[in-house]
């Protein structure tokens, strides 16, 4: 019996294999999306953890020198000596065969577990490793490495992109620091009855694990928002699912009812129903896994540009497919199908045994359905407008965004049918006042597919926004701190001396970048001295501030403080902030410092140099009429490297470089959504099709010829996009606002400036009518073809 | 004692388990019969020989009479002979501290790289040391010793009541019948007082310890795999320093020296010196012996031998068992058991 069962559910796919395809092809897009996403995701985050595992950065405390970025190595014996367990770690770059490899050194003995090369871990003889010089190195700069270097080199999967783990010894060697490290690693558990820390070595300061130079929170928000993506997507999806269900459920009650009358046990056969839904969800999910995969292939390189450009986070550029994904991705899937099928299932479970098994078209039709649409709409807007007064953190912001998105989806159909209804009331003429109420009686079984449409567009317009604010914002932060003609670098104060008097009479100023590392107001940051003159004065906008600004901070009276740290510490124009050995200074202007994960200050250089004597600048900004010949001058007369000089363009360049991959990114997800939405709509049309013969006929028959019939189908599909286009605009600005203004700052600890960009809106506008068109083309045709056999068809057997 | 060490050294030899310890020497120094130190220098490191210990233990006791053991060991471990300067150092420190009480056994274990001062031993005034830890004074008669763990630190003056001790052959010590030896004395008349800082308080105590020094370049044969050793101090004032080396075959190499009250010192024969297990007990998934009968027939001594807390086990990179053993039949007394190469 279940097999005979079996056969007759199979056949429905057998005789309607454009649903089974809208079916397989909605889930697997959607679980594509979503573990292409998360293959993006996790890839990113096994670099940072090996880059983590490399240096120790979110595991463990570290000493860091309070100023400059050397640690004498004596002062690590010191505080061994005292009873701190500390490891030493010195890292650095050396240019290898034309590649920059990241040199990071650790002592073996000392460092806690899990910090070495995972070979040392694994066998390789640790013996070695001390007596002989080896680095282990990631393996795609194993070998201009080896070029370089007299030491043997070991390829390893597990160092961190672009770097080489060795003993500190061969570290110090190549880096040429003897006797230097650069910080140290506290070991968790320490013996009892140690000095103090400031007692041994008062130049140090601790940071805490996971925190400071914070990459992995950073680029978490990063993640957040590709994820929001991939979630957004993926709930597309779902719409088509449960679709294709719906419609394969509805049509299959006449079966279901002769099934159940042959005495099929109204039990089994939901099992036998669930179990054939969750292996057409297996197999969809399977092919939306390896989609997935090339999806990611295809972003990864971009996203690990994007990542290393916005944050310094290395990432490889390299996928691999894990089990993991493979298990989420399949288990998404099944979630999903459940999710759009349970419904369906229950009602087959709960339907009387011999209830008419007449097409009643679309449940959703009914009014109570529609009750509850409305009543679940307007209480998830209600609770997007508690998240957006009370919320707190990303979560919050990420649920705003949630109820925002599916309240609306919920609505849409409710408020398309008013906005048809007047449509209707305005006309006059017979085809045009039936052509109202046709697409009004057709809304129920659209309004999945435009719900589908109303949530890409939406993520289109809110993404875009959000992306081309943030360019735009940057880019005028860039003009302000890179006002500079040129960035010069040099290698020690001596030559930093050398360089002021080379340059003193070349250049119209000389801005040295004095910084140090410090704690302000509770929470580190770092700390500028600014040669206050014409550079700053006119670069600089503020985002809130009491003038004059550069007066008062030139003088030594006012400080400067950047956006992030004026949030964490709740800082305000006038409070006074402790710059450092009891000087407070009230706060003159707050400033906007895009991309920066670091609280900073700035004030005037006099009374840095007073507070910071042993603070010397080594890079200088250079103001200079004819940059290129001032950079000729350097190089040639005073022998710096041409590395050591960078000119302002050529920043700029580099960092809208790396917006532009930003976009790419951005732009291949909005295109896929779009596509994924315009899918949806094309399946809902094609399935509407075949069930809407029998309301044609009588019009056709009326003189309307099929013709015009397949124009006004194409017009109405067009009419749906641009009446839901209407709507999605709005939500997607919502959408960027919620993105700006709460999950940027929860995120990254500053808010955007919101633009608007009408074209950009505009050319959505006209791919989503395009998408709807192409989507309604084909229909359209197949009802412009229809055989006027099939139409007599619904007079003679009516049913 | 501590011959375990070397397997610290151990880096290579543990991947090979005890057995086949570095048997021959690879360009580093060996011992050969008959040698003449010379103090204060032979009381600082050996940087030719592939590795060396300053090896204490101590009984100790409480005002209220509970006993305590301590143990303070630095241990260097060469990769190649010889110094040299900075990360560059082939010499590697290790160091093992404890403290054991009938109910407590708190262990710490400390790692150095040679060439940077982060550990190493000074002839004179002698200083050994590794981080916080320290054993050092004007002479080699009079020191400090401290070290700290987690959860124990200990600050102890150690006052040595009798001369050094030579083992072997003047201070040449067999260890197999290959030949295999060391350079091995020791100090074993240190009274010793101080304080132990334990996570409960501060606890006063006082007693005798025992210091110690071997250096060597391969002290064991290939088909040894691990050795118990022994030290006692019995009421009489008469010492007892033994060990024997059990061989994978069954077969054992015993070696004792007996110190008489007066502090003369003479080696017994092979085979005078005789340990045998009476029970174990089940310590860090294995069965230690934690009983033992000792017999030294030559000198009428027939004592058992049994540990003040059978848990004494140092769970450090190589672990080992080590803690302080009461001795009770023909002779009364207390003691140091080390046991290594149970699996």
């Amino acid at each position: 019996m279940t097999r005979a069962c079996l056969q007759a559910l199979f056949s429905h796919w057998w005789r309607n294999p454009l649903q089974l395809f809208t079916l397989l092809a909605g889930l697997g897009l959607a679980t594509a999306l979503w573990s292409g996403v998360q293959a993006v995701n996790s890839e990113a985050r096994s670099s940072y953890d090996a880059a983590a595992a490399t240096l120790g950065e979110a595991r463990f405390d570290q000493l860091v020198p309070r100023a400059g970025d050397t640690i004498p190595q004596q002062t690590f014996v010191a505080l061994r000596r005292a009873g701190w367990k500390v490891a030493p770690v010195l890292s650095g770059t050396m240019t290898a065969n034309g590649i920059r490899v990241r040199i990071v050194g650790i002592d073996p003995l000392t460092a806690p577990g899990g910090i070495g090369p995972q070979a040392l871990e694994t066998g390789t003889d640790p013996a070695a490793f001390l007596s002989q010089p080896v680095l282990f190195a990631n393996p795609e700069v194993a070998d201009p490495l080896a070029g370089a270097v007299p030491d043997r080199v070991v390829p390893d999967k597990g160092v961190a992109p672009g770097t080489a783990l060795t003993d500190i010894g061969v570290a110090q060697r190549l880096l040429e620091r003897p006797g230097e490290l650069s910080r140290l690693i506290i070991v968790p558990r320490q013996p009892m009855g140690r000095p103090p820390l400031d007692r041994i070595a008062p130049d140090l300061l601790r940071r805490p694990a996971q925190g400071g130079s914070d990459v992995r929170r950073l680029t978490d928000s990063f993640h957040l928002n590709l994820s929001a993506f991939g979630l957004l997507s993926f709930a597309v999806g779902i719409f088509i699912v449960h679709g294709a269900i719906g419609l394969a459920f509805e049509q299959r009650r006449a079966m279901v009812r002769t099934l159940r009358a042959l005495g099929m046990p109204l039990r089994r056969l939901v099992i036998l129903m669930a179990a054939e839904l969750l292996m057409l969800a297996l197999v969809a999910g399977a092919i939306g896994v390896l989609l997935g995969y090339a999806v990611a292939a295809a972003l990864l390189p971009d996203v690990a540009a994007t990542l290393e450009g916005l944050y310094g986070a290395q990432v490889s550029g390299a996928l691999q497919l894990r089990p993991a994904w493979w298990l989420s991705g399949l288990g998404i899937a099944m979630a999903g199908t459940v999710l759009a099928g349970a419904g369906a299932l229950w009602r087959i479970a709960r339907m009387p045994i011999l209830h008419s098994a007449g097409a009643r078209a679309w449940s959703m039709t009914s009014r109570r359905w529609r009750r509850v649409q409305a009543v679940a709409a307007v209480a998830l807007f209600l609770a997007a407008g508690i998240l957006a007064r009370h919320g707190d953190g990303l979560v919050p912001g990420f649920g705003l965004l949630a109820c925002l998105l599916l309240g609306a989806a919920l609505a849409l159909p409710l408020l398309l049918d008013p906005l048809l209804d007047v449509g209707m009331r305005r006309t006059r003429g017979v085809v045009s006042e039936w052509f109202w109420a046709d697409t009004r009686q057709q809304l129920p079984g659209l309004s999945l597919s435009l719900m589908a449409l109303l949530l890409a567009m939406a993520a289109n317009v809110g993404v875009s926004t959000m992306v081309s604010s943030f360019r735009l914002t940057f880019e005028g932060f860039l003009d302000q701190r890179l006002a500079s003609e040129l960035y010069v670098t040099a290698e020690d104060k001596a030559q930093a001396e050398e360089l002021q008097a080379f340059v003193a009479s070349r250049v119209r100023a000389v801005l040295p970048l004095l910084s140090v590392e410090t704690r302000l107001a509770g929470v580190a940051a770092d700390l500028y001295g600014a040669r206050v003159g014409p550079t700053y004065s006119e670069n600089w906008k503020f985002l809130d501030s009491r003038k004059p600004v550069w007066p008062h901070v030139a003088a030594g009276e006012a400080v400067i403080v950047n956006e992030q740290l004026a949030r964490r510490a709740g800082l305000t124009i006038g409070e006074h902030l402790d710059v450092g050995q009891g000087v407070r200074l009230p706060i003159a202007g707050i400033v906007g410092d895009y991309g920066n994960p670091v609280g900073q200050a700035v004030i005037g250089e006099a009374l840095f140099r007073k507070l910071f004597p042993e603070i010397r600048a080594t890079r200088f900004g250079l103001r200079s009429n004819d940059p290129e010949a001032l950079r000729a001058a350097l190089i040639r007369e005073l022998g710096l490297p041409p590395g050591a000089i960078v000119d302002q363009a050529r920043i700029k360049a580099f960092s809208m470089r790396v917006f532009e991959r930003t976009f790419t990114v951005t732009a291949a997800l909005n295109v896929l959504t779009l596509a994924v939405a315009g899918f949806a709509m094309l399946m809902s049309l094609l399935t509407l099709a075949g069930m809407r013969v029998p309301q044609l006929a009588p019009a056709w028959a009326l003189g309307l010829t099929r013709r015009t019939l397949g124009r006004l189908e194409l017009l109405r599909a067009m009419l749906l996009a641009a009446l839901t286009m209407a709507m999605a605009l709005p939500l997607g600005l919502a959408l960027a606002w919620v993105l700006l203004a709460i999950v940027n700052v929860e995120a990254f600890g500053w808010r955007l400036p919101m633009y608007l960009f009408p074209s950009d809106y505009a050319v959505l506008g006209v791919c989503a009518l395009a998408a709807a068109t192409l989507a309604a083309a084909w229909p359209a045709w197949r009802l412009s073809r229809t055989p006027p056999s099939d139409l007599l068809k619904v007079f003679s057997n009516e049913r | 004692m501590a011959l375990l060490l070397i397997l610290l050294l151990p880096i290579p030899a543990a991947a090979q388990g005890f057995a086949g310890m570095g048997s021959d020497a690879e360009g580093f120094a060996v011992p050969r019969p008959d040698p003449d130190f010379t103090f204060p220098g032979d009381h600082g490191s050996h940087p030719d020989y592939r590795i060396e210990w300053w090896y204490l233990t101590a009984n100790l006791e409480a005002p209220d009479g509970t006993p305590y053991g301590l143990q303070w060991t630095l241990f260097r471990s060469a990769l190649a002979p010889g110094e040299r300067p900075g990360w560059q150092s082939p010499q590697i420190w290790f160091g093992h501290a404890a403290v054991t009480g009938p109910d407590l056994h708190h262990v710490a274990e400390r790692f150095a790289r040679g060439g940077i001062g982060q550990a190493g031993v000074r002839a004179a005034p002698f200083s050994a040391w590794i981080d916080d830890w320290r054993m050092e004074g004007e002479t080699f008669d009079r020191m400090r010793l401290s070290a700290s763990g987690p959860d124990f630190t200990y600050d102890m003056t150690l006052t040595a009541n009798g001369p050094l001790v030579l083992h072997g052959q003047g201070g040449h010590s067999v260890k197999s019948a290959q030949g295999q030896a060391s350079y091995y004395y020791s100090q074993p008349h240190f009274a010793i007082e101080g304080r132990l800082a334990l996570p409960d308080g501060e606890v006063p105590v006082k007693g005798t310890a025992w210091l110690d020094r071997e250096w060597s370049s391969q002290p064991l044969a290939a088909d040894q795999d691990g050795w118990d050793w022994f030290s006692l101090s019995f009421a009489t004032g008469a010492k007892l320093m033994g060990f024997r080396l059990r061989g994978a075959a069954g077969d054992q190499f015993t070696y004792a020296t007996w110190i008489a009250p007066d502090g003369s010192a003479v080696a017994l024969d092979r085979g005078a010196f005789q340990a045998t297990p009476l029970e174990t007990t089940p310590v860090a998934g294995r069965e230690v012996p934690t009983r033992w009968r000792v017999v030294v027939p030559d000198k009428d001594v027939d004592v058992m031998v049994a540990a003040l807390n059978p848990q004494a086990w140092m769970a450090v990179s190589l672990p080992y068992w080590e803690g302080p053993v009461r001795v009770s039949g023909s002779h009364q007394g207390r003691g140091y058991l080390e046991m290594t190469g149970y699996e």
